[in-house]
């Protein structure tokens, strides 16, 4: 009883775990080394990898003698075009991660891993190396030659080739990043004269080795085993999503494709020749249905059109259809689709949050901090004087004079303090003193409100208000 | 059993197997992996060691943690001095500036001035609040053991615009370094109790604007022709130089009620164990507080709220 043996051998224990030659947990044992087919999915992603080349060339235009988009973490400021965003608006930065992942569930849950097959830099860096493999080694069948081979001088030079070629595309991915956060051509020349500070090496170092490891080496195995978002977004699909598929019911029984008719009307369309899994760049099989593997990418959808080209079978074997359509239950169109709606919302409030902050960021933000202790002086003339600490941050990029003005308060207040325009610097919160002087008689509440207002004395347009108290005696 | 460690699969299992298949599989994690593990375990041992977590006291020297080579050892006074030289580094360059500054010129520079008002609050914090209250807002005292003798304020507040003895930023600065003493002298021998009741009375007129009311003639000729006209002079606003009060405006060093002027009026002050007491020490010679931080005081307390534009800088 206890015998495994007997378990293995009655078939049980092997029938459970019959398919674990296809199990893909360990694929880092021996390496994808995926076909390239032309087709209609491969010329997509060769165009949607050309996004990234924003990543490599958006840091370079200027913008009023300025780096264009910098994202400026040394002094905390990021500066977009005519934009500077300050740490206080970071809630837009929220809104925006909230729009980028709901943009993200919307289009899994309609079409999806998108992402993953056709944008993520995983998949794309990977692309990219692969490609420079084929160039350099040949096509598969060569490369898993020239790796089986003994130590040569070819193999040495073409190794040689190869890796040159992946590490100068790593530090050109090492120098696009940095240059985001720091001038660009500042940051070219501290590279090239050796004087960046320690942390610009190490964020160097660590997206050189990173890009290298990660494209070069690890591959399909970062998507198996790091990354959350391949089993975030595999959890996002349901019924109604459309996912490259194998139409079983068309494609089996599979089998070797036949001359003789009375063979081939008992066989699918499937010919089992294996291209749909050697085009694979996670080396999946698809016809055993959508997995934590598939990035979707949609290359053995062209695989297998090209072969149903040549054997004269209609396209599609593999193509973009939803678990709904191969079983057989209607389809619903895109507006049945509840959730995309909700996502669709949440796309829409984030993004207004995100419009509304932009267009109203100012480039003044007033803030007043009325003194707590005393709440209120009585002056020798009998008047009432407040204590207000102001802090005016000025986002522009000149220092700036203000006038401070008071709307609603007392009648016959003065203000104190600000008798002459006062400064206020670029990019920083500065902080002064006003008192506002009220004679008593005038005063019939504990508490008035007061608003402030501080205005650029070059610029009237630039403005912020701040609303807040008058404190007197009781009445 | 253990001689069966056959594969399933192609997968060796422990030999266990329960309810006819299910085998429990040995699946090895990569090599890389396991190497990553050990390696994080031992820098795990590392680490501990060289962060200041482990008291060690060798040589007579305590420290914490063996630190990385050439770090030196480990202390929390070592790090707090280094906090504090990173902090001096931000503050030596306003305070060089200091040293040579006159508190006025300090109170042109917009920015200096910030900075000064800045430690002057925690300097007042620690030397002034305790008698002039939090702020300068002044403390009050009231009933308690002291309510016959010290009613009303324990020291002058100092966000009004009302100075005893002058409240431009030098008079402010003069206060502070050398002290002040103002004095006035009992009356309980020199007036009678009806005159005592005039005097106050017509005072706490004058407070209210009321002084030349005809009810209060009687008061007003008591405080003419008295000795009081003398400090207070004639219109009864004061005089800075001696440290008089203002007896026509609305603020009172001490209590301001009839009963408080009273008091004040028969007892003096500092004249005796009875009078009120109004001492503000001399810093310099308690050598407590530096001639710049005497300065940051000045400045600080000037901004309060009440400083006088000096009659002489204005004129320029």
């Amino acid at each position: 009883m206890s015998n495994p043996a007997t378990g293995t051998e009655s078939g049980h224990v092997t029938g459970l775990y019959r398919e674990h030659e296809e199990w893909t947990v360990n694929t880092g044992g021996k390496t994808i080394h995926a076909k390239r087919m032309p087709g209609f999915f491969r010329t997509m992603k060769y165009f949607t990898a050309l996004t990234w080349l924003v990543f490599f060339l958006g840091a370079y235009p200027r913008w009023h003698g300025k780096q264009a988009i910098l994202f400026d973490v040394t002094n905390r400021q990021f500066h977009f075009f005519n934009i500077t965003i300050l740490p206080q608006d970071i809630w837009m930065l929220s809104l925006l991660l909230l729009l980028m992942a709901m943009t993200l569930f919307a289009v899994t849950s309609v079409a999806s891993r998108v992402f993953c097959g056709y944008f993520c830099f995983q998949t794309v860096w990977t692309d990219v190396f692969t490609w420079i493999e084929e160039k350099i080694e040949g096509q598969p069948g060569q490369r898993r030659k020239l790796d089986g081979a003994p130590w040569s001088v070819t193999k040495v030079r073409l190794k040689l080739m190869k890796h040159a070629a992946w590490l100068a595309i790593s530090v050109l991915t090492g120098i696009s990043f940095s240059i985001w956060f720091v001038d660009a051509f500042d940051y070219w020349h501290d590279l090239l004269t050796l004087n960046l500070p320690v942390i610009g090496w190490a964020t160097l170092v660590a997206f050189i080795l990173g890009t290298y490891i990660l494209a070069g080496f690890l591959r399909e195995q970062t998507c198996f085993w790091l990354c959350p978002y391949a089993r975030i977004q595999g959890v996002m699909t349901d019924a109604q999503t459309i996912l490259p598929t194998y139409d079983e019911n068309r494609g089996e029984p599979r089998g070797k494709l036949r001359r003789h008719e009375e063979g081939a009307a008992k066989q699918g369309d499937c010919i089992d020749c294996f291209q749909c899994v050697q085009v694979c760049p996670t080396g999946v099989d698809i016809r055993q249905g959508q997995q934590l593997g598939c990035i979707t990418c949609g290359l053995c959808l062209d695989a297998c059109d090209s072969v149903m080209d040549k054997i004269g079978r209609p396209r599609g074997l593999i193509r973009y259809a939803s678990l709904d359509e191969m079983e057989g239950r209607p389809v619903k169109k895109l507006y049945q689709h509840p959730r995309t709606f909700v996502y669709i919302g949440i796309i829409l409030l984030a993004l207004s949050g995100i419009i509304y902050g932009l267009t109203h960021l100012g480039a003044l933000v007033l803030r007043v901090a009325p003194e707590r202790q005393p709440l209120f002086v009585r002056m020798s003339d009998g008047s009432i004087q407040n204590k207000y600490v102001f802090k005016v941050l000025n986002k522009t990029n000149k220092d700036m004079y203000v006038t401070v003005k008071a709307e609603d308060g007392i009648s016959g207040q003065q203000i104190i303090g600000a008798e002459q325009p006062i400064l206020v610097y670029h990019g920083r919160a500065t902080p002064f003193t006003i008192f506002v002087k009220a004679p008593e008689k005038n005063i019939h509440e504990e508490i008035t409100p007061i608003e402030f207002r501080v205005e650029g004395v070059d610029h009237p347009e630039i403005s912020s208000e701040y609303q807040t108290m008058f404190n007197g005696p009781k009445p | 059993m253990s001689d069966n460690h056959k594969s399933a699969g192609g997968v060796p299992t422990t030999g266990h197997v329960w309810d006819d298949d299910l085998a429990d599989l040995v699946n090895q994690p990569p090599k890389w992996w396991m190497l990553g593990l050990t390696a994080s375990a031992i820098w795990v041992v590392v680490y501990w060691l060289m962060y200041p977590a482990v008291p060690v006291a060798l040589n007579g020297n305590y420290f914490k943690g063996v630190g990385l080579p050439g770090s030196g050892q480990w202390t929390a006074i070592k790090e707090l001095e280094a906090d504090q030289k990173e902090v001096d580094a931000v503050r030596s360059k306003y305070e060089n500036k200091l040293k040579d500054m006159t508190p006025a010129a300090i109170l042109a520079d917009s920015e200096l001035t910030e900075y000064v008002t800045r430690s002057g609050k925690v300097l007042f914090s620690d030397n002034c609040a305790a008698c002039h209250g939090q702020n300068g807002a002044g403390t009050i005292q009231k009933g308690g053991k002291f309510a016959m003798r010290e009613q009303g304020y324990m020291a002058p507040m100092l966000n009004d615009d009302d100075w005893l003895f002058g409240g431009t930023i030098d008079k402010i600065h003069e206060t502070v370094s050398g002290g002040r003493q103002g004095v006035m002298t009992a009356h309980k021998d020199t007036l009678s109790g009806q005159q005592i009741d005039d005097v106050a009375k017509w005072v706490l007129a004058s407070s209210e604007g009321n002084g030349n009311a005809p009810e209060f003639a009687a008061g007003k000729k008591v405080f003419a022709s008295s000795d009081c006209a003398s400090c207070h002079g004639a219109d009864g606003k004061g005089m800075q130089a001696m440290g008089s009060a203002n007896l026509t405006d609305k603020i009172w060093r001490f209590d301001g009620s009839l009963e408080g002027i009273k008091q004040t009026i028969t007892y003096g002050v500092n004249v005796g164990p009875d009078a009120r007491n109004a001492v503000m020490p001399n810093f310099t010679e308690a050598g407590k507080l530096t001639p710049a931080e005497i300065k940051k005081l000045a400045v600080y307390v000037y901004k309060l709220g009440g400083g006088k534009a000096d009659a002489a800088v204005a004129a320029k």
